[in-house]
């Protein structure tokens, strides 16, 4: 079974090279998010101003910032906040919004109409200005990022899982599950939502890319994680300031982390659904 | 012999899969005259809808012809460019398709669309290209073609789609029709209106034709000549009547067989040689019931309403007595699988009273009634059994379930242990439990289905077209094993179909059903051989059965 998974995984990795890249990418990410703060050459936090501001070197591979702090350093430390930001905004509106629009496609009825309205009116706003008033109505904090980010994702899923479920709770398996004595409640959960999680892997692939931009947006314009914590967002703010006397590496490099983070995100997203739809599995 | 239209001399054709090169095609070799109609028939995978797609190179672009060739009036036509094709196609050949709905444009008038096709192949002004379009709604005998015109898809039913399939087809006088079960999801009385009509049309027209389809019955009653073809070869090629009264090829034979007609018998549908233990238990006698037990199922006055309009099942009552099969037959839209699924209990009735074993079951809720504990003793078999299965569950899950659900089982051994009687009481092989739905055949999914129906011993099995989407010798099979395991278990059946010589042989008794009401019902074999009403008449007409195609050809 899980062997025949692999197998299958290698053979979609294959033929698709660009999720394959994005793959490794992605794992390689995960790792430095775990061994970050071990493998680090200089110490992320402590300034050392006699080195501040030089440009990249053999020492510094990314230079140093206005502090003497290396860059290269900061970048490795800062990927485990914005992937923890971005995992758990996106895991807890994928959970919240995939029960709530599932059990709203199999329902149908009012209250399929009250969420959807209630679903329009939050997609109406600009969902940026929107976190922005959320965090700091809540306060500067990381969970209130990661709320605020929640939120703001959770009419995409509701949407998707409503209409994945939508369109197959008259399937034979539905009725059929019924008829074997399952409630309805047992037929959403445990038969239409394992069932609409492929499609919703592309979602959340693309969402994580989304989400990390978001909480680095947050912090650039200092409704995030708070200076001296390393994280992308501030990095690109503070290098920001430097930018115009030439000082190009303090933005350059953690924009770069940003934009690789993200694309490594999109791309895994449609091989993600190929590897998990057993119909693809012949 | 009239001049050669069409010859095929050993067609290949190959499908390029990740499994490396199927060929689906080995070897046909066929010629068909000028204004000929040939019946191609063959189950599904027999390759006989990818013949008529390489005739009119609408392959998918991982199939090609790999060896032999196709000459349509002399010229090789697999070999000439795909411009030059262009002119051939709707001029000189053209196909209709199995689904008329899904083969039309949906947000385009289908006047507008079958002037298109005109336009398509003679610079016209687009008048004379909608007068011409008028033209050919008449001519396809479609009522008020003036107000047809501007009708989209949606707003006619399938018979009339199809008749627009047949007008864009003829369009532009095409020499050769290729039409593939070109009336396969249509209602039988539809069926023959439309077939009538179509080879009305090709022979006034001198168009030559071929039909490609599964059902040997329809290929008998409109083919002069039929070819049979299994796993890409032609088997057999012969008039029909010959082919019916003395089949060669032992394909051919056991197709035959396993078509039902008017007069087969549950026990004829499988040659003697492939018979597993299928019948093993033969016609034995019904236990006798003490006078005074209360039928089994007992229907009074269900009326269904759906949000607006008229009711979709009217006034119906109906019993049952235990171990009695009840067919209820109806066209589509006669609220047969309403009905079914009301007294399955999966939909509330809006009117009317239901009782099991002299139980009133009606008045509680489907959507509590999974807690009854009749839950298990009526279960259902479902039409398609490729979206009857989760595809994330296993064939062992899909057994399993009911048992755990409804008969308080636990993983473990017992559980597999019944899991197994079960497949194998179906014929499911035990190896096949492992496998995912799509990993199995449509003749296993359908013992999947009826293994977890059977699984918790049920007193009433509603059986809602349970072979409908199966292949006849499938088909064949599957009915000898309901039967069976109905006899086994005094097992009683409501059977729904549209396939009255299916009902003839499976039940004691049938319903017809028009527009949600009864309109007749009583002894199976003595009500379709003498109809009552005009409707169960016409339904019983319109059945194409081969006998008396056959009496007919002989004199």
């Amino acid at each position: 079974m899980t062997s025949a998974t692999l197998r299958h995984a290698g053979w979609i990795l294959r033929g698709n090279p660009l999720t394959a890249v994005a793959a490794t990418g992605v794992v390689l990410l995960t790792l430095i998010a775990m061994f970050g703060p071990w493998i680090v050459p200089y110490d992320p936090i402590v300034s050392n101003v006699s080195q501040a501001l030089m440009p990249p070197s053999a020492a510094h591979i990314a230079g140093t910032d206005q502090l003497g702090r290396d860059v290269f350093s900061r970048l490795i430390v800062a990927a485990r906040l914005d992937l923890v930001i971005a995992i758990s905004a996106v895991g807890i509106s994928f959970a919240i919004g995939a029960v709530i629009g599932a059990i709203c496609g199999y329902t149908g009825g009012k209250l399929d109409r009250g969420v959807g309205r209630f679903v329009d009116v939050v997609m109406a706003f600009p969902l940026f200005v929107l976190a922005m008033a959320m965090v700091a109505a809540l306060g500067n904090r990381v969970e209130n990022i990661v709320i605020a980010t929640a939120i703001i994702n959770l009419p995409f899923y509701i949407r998707f899982a409503r209409a994945e479920v939508n369109v197959r709770r008259n399937v034979g398996w539905v009725e059929a599950a019924r008829a074997c004595g399952d409630s309805h409640l047992s037929v959403v959960l445990r038969f239409l939502l394992p069932n609409v999680l492929p499609a919703m892997a592309v979602q959340i692939s693309l969402n994580l890319g989304w989400a990390i931009l978001n909480a680095a947006g947050l912090s650039f314009i200092g409704l995030g994680v708070k200076p001296p914590t390393p994280e992308w967002g501030i990095m690109v703010a503070e290098g920001a300031r430097f930018i115009s006397t030439g000082k190009w590496w303090l933005v350059a490099f953690p924009g770069l982390a940003l934009m690789l983070t993200v694309l490594c995100f999109n791309l895994l997203g449609d091989g993600v659904r190929d590897i998990l739809d057993p119909r693809m599995r012949t | 012999m009239t001049k050669s239209l069409l010859e095929m001399n050993d067609l290949h054709v190959t499908f390029s899969t990740r499994r490396g090169l199927v060929e689906a095609v080995r070897g046909v070799t066929l010629s068909l005259g000028e204004g000929e109609m040939l019946g191609l028939v063959g189950e599904s995978g027999s390759g006989k809808s990818v013949t008529g797609f390489a005739i009119t190179r609408l392959l998918d672009a991982a199939g090609r012809v790999a060896a032999g060739n196709i000459r349509f009036r002399g010229q090789d036509i697999t070999k000439i460019s795909a411009g030059d094709f262009r002119h051939l196609h709707g001029a000189a050949m053209a196909m209709i398709f199995q689904n008329p709905r899904a083969a039309l444009n949906p947000i385009r008038a289908v006047g507008d669309q079958i002037a298109d096709a005109i336009t398509a192949h003679k610079r016209m002004p687009r008048d004379e290209a909608r007068a011409q379009a008028l033209g050919l709604l008449r001519a396809v005998q479609i009522r008020d073609p003036e107000k047809r015109m501007a009708a989209y898809p949606h707003e006619l039913s399938g018979g009339m789609c199809q008749r627009v399939m047949i007008a864009m087809a003829i369009s532009c006088n095409p020499a050769l029709l290729i039409a593939d079960e070109p009336t396969t999801g249509l209602d039988v009385t539809t069926q023959k209106v439309v077939m009538d009509l179509l080879t009305g049309i090709a022979a006034e027209r001198g168009m030559a034709t071929i039909l490609i389809t599964h059902d040997l019955g329809l290929a008998a009653r409109y083919c002069r000549r039929v070819v049979v073809m299994e796993q890409g070869r032609l088997v057999e090629e012969a008039e029909p009547l010959r082919l019916f009264r003395a089949p060669k090829h032992a394909y051919t034979k056991r197709l035959v067989a396993a078509s039902p007609t008017a007069s087969s018998r549950i026990e004829d549908l499988v040659p003697e040689e492939d018979r597993g233990r299928e019948i093993s238990v033969l016609a034995a006698p019904r236990p006798a019931r003490a006078p005074g037990t209360p039928p089994l199922l007992e229907v009074q006055k269900i009326v269904k309403r759906f949000d607006q309009g008229a009711a979709a099942v009217a006034d119906c009552s109906m019993t049952s007595s235990a171990g009695e099969s009840v067919g209820l037959v109806g066209e589509s839209g006669s609220g047969k699988s309403t009905t079914s699924r009301i007294i399955c209990r999966l939909i509330d009735p809006s009117e009317g009273e239901i009782a099991f074993e002299g139980q009133s079951i009606g008045h509680i809720p489907a959507r509590d009634f999974h807690r009854s504990p009749f839950r298990k003793d009526i279960q259902i078999v479902f039409q398609d059994p490729n979206d009857s299965l989760n595809p994330r569950f296993t064939a062992f899950d899909c057994i399993a379930h009911p048992l755990l659900r409804l008969s308080g089982m636990r993983p473990g051994d017992v559980l597999r242990q019944r899991v197994e009687e079960c497949a194998q009481r179906v014929g499911l092989g035990l190896d096949l439990l492992t496998r995912f739905p799509h990993q199995l055949s449509g003749g296993q999914k359908a013992r999947v289905g009826i293994a977890r129906a059977i699984a918790c011993r049920p007193r009433l099995l509603v059986l809602d077209e349970p072979t409908a989407a199966l292949d006849v010798s499938v088909q064949a099979v599957v009915l000898q094993l309901l039967d069976r395991l109905r006899r086994e278990d005094d097992l009683a059946f409501l059977f729904v179909s549209h396939d009255l010589n299916v009902v003839r042989m499976m039940c004691d008794r049938t319903i017809v059903l028009q527009s949600g009401r009864i309109v007749e019902q009583g002894e199976s074999r003595a009500m379709f051989d003498n109809p009552k009403t005009a409707y169960t008449r016409e339904l019983v007409d319109a059945v194409p059965h081969i006998e008396p195609e056959l009496a007919a050809m002989a004199t």
